[in-house]
């Protein structure tokens, strides 16, 4: 072998993975019909496509946990079988989960050891990996220390992390599912930085994303999948975002407009210098001042850990503040309990949806009624009015086009926008007063998202007074009337959306201040 | 056609189960010189093989069954009552107390109130470990158990002072009651052994799973033990319900003690243990419950298959004289056998779940990499 097939890592390059007529049935579903796939070495290449298109299905098979029905997968040319993920890893694969498959409570060395024989037989070699693990990380500019406790990093070194596992694994080739769902702006940036140098290295990088800006800045060639088959493959270079969505969902998308503002109304939800601490007892918000009014949507962007969920858990009456009060249409909400303000009119969209908003375990329709058990909708006297959850749970799923089997399928059957689909029924079934809106569109694929916004508007015109917090500064864009910037806890300023850019409103999430300093 | 012959297979599972875990037992049996047939036809014989071995049956599987459904409820909400030995006890007590302190009242009117008063006491002595865990975050699983060396040390020394029947005063000071006045003894259902406790544990575990899955209070604790961060966002207050269901998981139990003492013994004696009173029963409740999968309705034909594992034991010990040691580990075995076949089941019935998922929703199934069992069974770990 010769130097240059090398990587850093000293394992071979993959030159070139073919994945030739891929055919995988499951009962009833053709999940993957005759695609193809091939990837060369120091490629980055997109894999993009709406939930249930059939790309999770394809990188499974090509990491051992499925077995193709047809066709093979090719390695340099050679027809190989992968039977489980060990087999997988031993041919160079590696795979990076949504979810990190790490151990809170280990340190990264014996994470990265978790499941390697050792060197020494029936005595740890913790030594000798965490030096392997140094050298890696030197090599490919990730910084992590390797005595610290998983659960004591950031999301960002988790995924560092994962990497130096695979790499120490020696993959040549990284499968990431939606690597950048769980990172913040900044971690995204770094992250692509080493992924960059990882490609020009020659390792190869598969991303599956729903992300349309990521795929643009970032890969070199895009495969997009629809309904199990490959819709086409194109270099990224040569599309632009459009084109991408549209190859995606098979039909044009509406474009960003203004909104018509002459209905909005007197103001609705008033906070006024809200502080509060975070869950370590350290300052999380200072003096927040921001008015919405009745049928107007205040976009609250920023660069996350910023204070954005601990300013919505002080509104929903989940976190207590320090100071300053909040009223609703005139009265003191601020002591309301979060039984209250449900019942007073407020809803919330948890940035968390499977750890606030749901309860995975439980059905469709338990979850419909989570939140309104003391509305009178569903009980009598303290029983479970089954009938009417039935009637009313089957309305909202058909009114609010959740696809699933049934109400009493459980909730973590459903996808991300269909779960999401369901809390949005809930939440906006009750007409409410205010809505906080908390990454509303998070982890969802094209379809739901262009769904849910239109819910958003909707429930604007119904005269609902909407905080929508996103990081997304699109989605910001696109549906706010004026938007607020929050940066370490403070109000930046606020624009009009007819004033704001993305320009402007970056400068704002990285500090700059354009309104007066709080007054308290 | 395969959907309903894998039914069928797993409602017979823990049969089979509990036929592969006889079979190690007839190696055992083999092993220190018995007759296994003859040793297990004696077990059926003791269990089943009569009017009075169905009721003995019943009436062991009685207290078992009232402990079960109280560990539903406590496990529904998330938290662990190893208590339930000292719940019985109280609830013994409390009512055993009351009998002697008036002995001469009509029976419909103290029976009722004798039950309802061990109900009472339970609920006192599991709300303690609730209030403990809600208030100050006390592990309830260290708090049951030593809350039940309290009940326990509590037991001994009212029947050695307090309790103590006068006759036993001066003379061999057995630490025992009196009996109880015969008027207060629960109605036998049939000339049997079979008392009115085994119908009301039947009636109540119906009852709770009308309550668990019809009832607001129900919907909510099972809210609280599968998401607390999802269950305060909607408004329920979380410790509230922690500390209820620990309260009613008592009350069962200290109802399975005053049934005990009503039903059985009709005074009550200690040799200075739990078990000397309870048999275990606070123990294997939780171990019927986990058999019944958690579910009250699930919990009655678990119980009393362990009342005729009991009960079968002592005829088997008796017909093959081996020591009292292999009864225990034969338990031992059944339990192993079963639960591990009920997860076993499980992951089958997820594997099934997800194929038909997928054939629904023509798309990608959903856990990328087989959900670790624990995960969906964090109330066995």
């Amino acid at each position: 072998m010769t130097e240059q097939e090398l990587l850093p890592s000293g394992h071979p390059k993959i030159h070139h993975l073919e994945m030739k007529n891929i055919v995988k049935r499951f009962p009833g579903v053709l999940a993957n019909d005759h695609v193809h796939f091939d990837i060369k070495a120091g490629e980055v290449h997109a894999l993009l496509g709406e939930n249930g298109a059939g790309k999770s299905t394809l990188m499974k098979q090509l990491y051992g946990l499925y077995h193709p029905d047809e066709g093979e997968i090719l390695f340099d040319g050679k027809s190989l079988r992968i039977s489980s993920p060990a087999d997988a890893i031993r041919l160079g694969i590696g795979m990076i989960h949504q979810h990190f498959m790490l151990v809170d409570t280990l340190t990264v060395a014996e994470n990265v050891a978790l499941g390697l024989p050792s060197s020494r037989g029936m005595l740890t070699d913790l030594d000798k990996v965490t030096e392997r693990i140094n050298e890696l990380a030197k090599l490919y500019g990730l910084d992590v220390r390797t005595d610290a406790l998983i659960w004591q990093l950031s999301v960002g070194q988790q995924q560092k992390v994962e990497i130096i596992k695979a790499l120490y694994r020696g993959a040549a080739l990284l499968i990431l599912d939606e690597p950048t769902a769980v990172l913040t702006p900044q971690e995204v940036d770094d992250f692509f930085v080493i992924l960059k140098q990882m490609a020009a290295e020659g390792h190869s990088l598969i991303f599956i994303s729903h992300k349309l800006h990521e795929v643009m800045a970032f890969t070199d060639r895009v495969t997009v999948l629809r309904d199990g088959k490959n819709v086409g493959s194109v270099q990224t270079k040569d599309t632009d975002k459009r084109q991408l969505a549209e190859m995606m969902v098979g039909r044009q998308l509406k474009p960003a407009k203004l909104l018509d503002q002459s209905q909005i109304g007197q103001p609705r939800l008033e906070i006024k210098g809200i502080s509060a601490l975070n869950d370590f007892d350290s300052p999380a918000l200072n003096c927040i001042d921001l008015e919405i009014r009745a049928g107007e949507i205040l976009g609250l962007a920023g660069v996350s850990g910023n204070g954005q969920p601990e300013l919505a858990q002080v509104i929903a009456g989940l976190r207590n503040e320090t100071g300053g009060t909040i009223l609703l249409d005139g009265k003191d909400i601020t002591k309301a309990t979060p039984e209250e303000l449900i019942q007073i009119g407020v809803a919330f969209i948890p940035e968390e949806r499977n750890r606030d908003g749901l309860i995975r375990e439980f059905t469709v329709s338990e979850n419909i009624i989570l939140r309104d058990l003391n509305s009178g909708f569903y009980s009598k006297k303290g029983f479970l009015d089954m009938p009417s959850i039935a009637e009313r749970s089957k309305s909202l799923v058909a009114g609010y086009k959740v696809k699933t089997p049934s109400i009493d399928t459980p909730m973590k059957s459903l996808s991300g926008g269909n779960a999401q689909k369901v809390i949005l029924a809930r939440e906006l079934s009750r007409n409410p007063k205010v809505l906080i809106a908390a990454q509303p569109t998070r982890g969802v694929d094209i379809g739901a998202t262009e769904y849910i916004h239109d819910m958003i508007i909707q429930q604007r015109s119904a005269g609902t007074a909407t905080m929508l917090i996103s990081e997304d500064l699109d989605e910001i864009l696109a549906l706010s009337d004026r938007i607020a910037v929050i940066f370490h806890g403070e109000i930046m300023g606020i624009v009009d959306r007819a004033d704001a850019t993305p320009e402007k409103l970056g400068l704002m999430m990285a500090g700059e201040r354009i309104g007066e300093e709080p007054e308290c | 056609m395969r959907v309903r012959w894998s039914a069928l297979f797993d409602a017979l599972l823990p049969l089979i189960a509990t036929l592969a875990a006889l079979l190690i037992g007839a190696i055992m049996l083999l092993i220190l010189g018995a007759n296994p047939i003859s040793g297990y036809a004696a077990l059926f014989e003791g269990a089943f093989g009569s009017m009075n071995a169905l009721a003995d049956t019943a009436v062991k599987a009685t207290p078992l069954l009232l402990v079960g459904i109280g560990i539903c409820i406590a496990f529904r909400s998330g938290v662990i009552n190893i208590g339930g030995e000292g719940q019985m006890i109280l609830g013994a007590l409390a009512a055993t107390g009351l009998g002697l302190a008036f002995p001469d009242l009509p029976g419909i009117i103290m029976i009722p109130l004798v039950l309802v008063v061990g109900f009472v006491a339970g609920g006192v002595w599991g709300g303690i470990p609730g209030y403990l865990k809600a208030r100050f975050n006390v592990n309830e699983i260290l708090s049951t158990i030593m809350m039940n060396a309290i009940a326990v040390q509590g037991m001994n020394f009212l029947l050695r002072d307090l309790m103590i029947d006068k006759l036993q005063k001066g003379a061999a000071r057995i630490p025992q009651t009196a009996r109880l006045s015969t008027a207060y003894d629960l109605p036998r259902l049939v000339p049997t052994r079979l008392h009115l406790g085994a119908l009301i544990a039947v009636i109540l575990a119906i009852g709770v799973y009308f309550f668990l899955w019809r009832t607001t209070i129900g919907y909510r604790i099972r809210a609280v033990g599968l998401n607390s961060h999802a269950s305060r966002y909607a408004g329920i207050k979380v410790p509230r319900y922690i500390i209820l269901s620990l309260a009613l998981s008592g009350a069962f139990a200290g109802l399975a003690g005053a049934v005990q003492v009503y039903g059985v013994n009709h005074f009550m004696i200690t040799d200075g243990t739990a078990a000397g009173f309870t048999g275990s029963a606070g123990f294997n409740g939780i171990v019927a419950a986990l058999f019944g999968q958690l579910h009250p309705i699930g919990t009655i034909p678990a119980s009393f298959l362990f009342g005729a594992l009991l009960v079968g034991a002592n005829k088997l010990q008796r017909v093959t004289q081996v020591p009292a040691a292999l009864i225990t580990a034969l338990n031992g075995l059944v339990v192993v056998f079963v639960v591990s076949s009920e997860i076993w089941r499980r992951k089958n019935a997820r594997r099934r779940a997800i194929q038909a998922l997928e054939a629904n929703k023509a798309g990608e199934p959903q856990p990328a990499i087989p959900v670790n069992p624990q995960e969906e069974e964090h109330h066995v770990g």
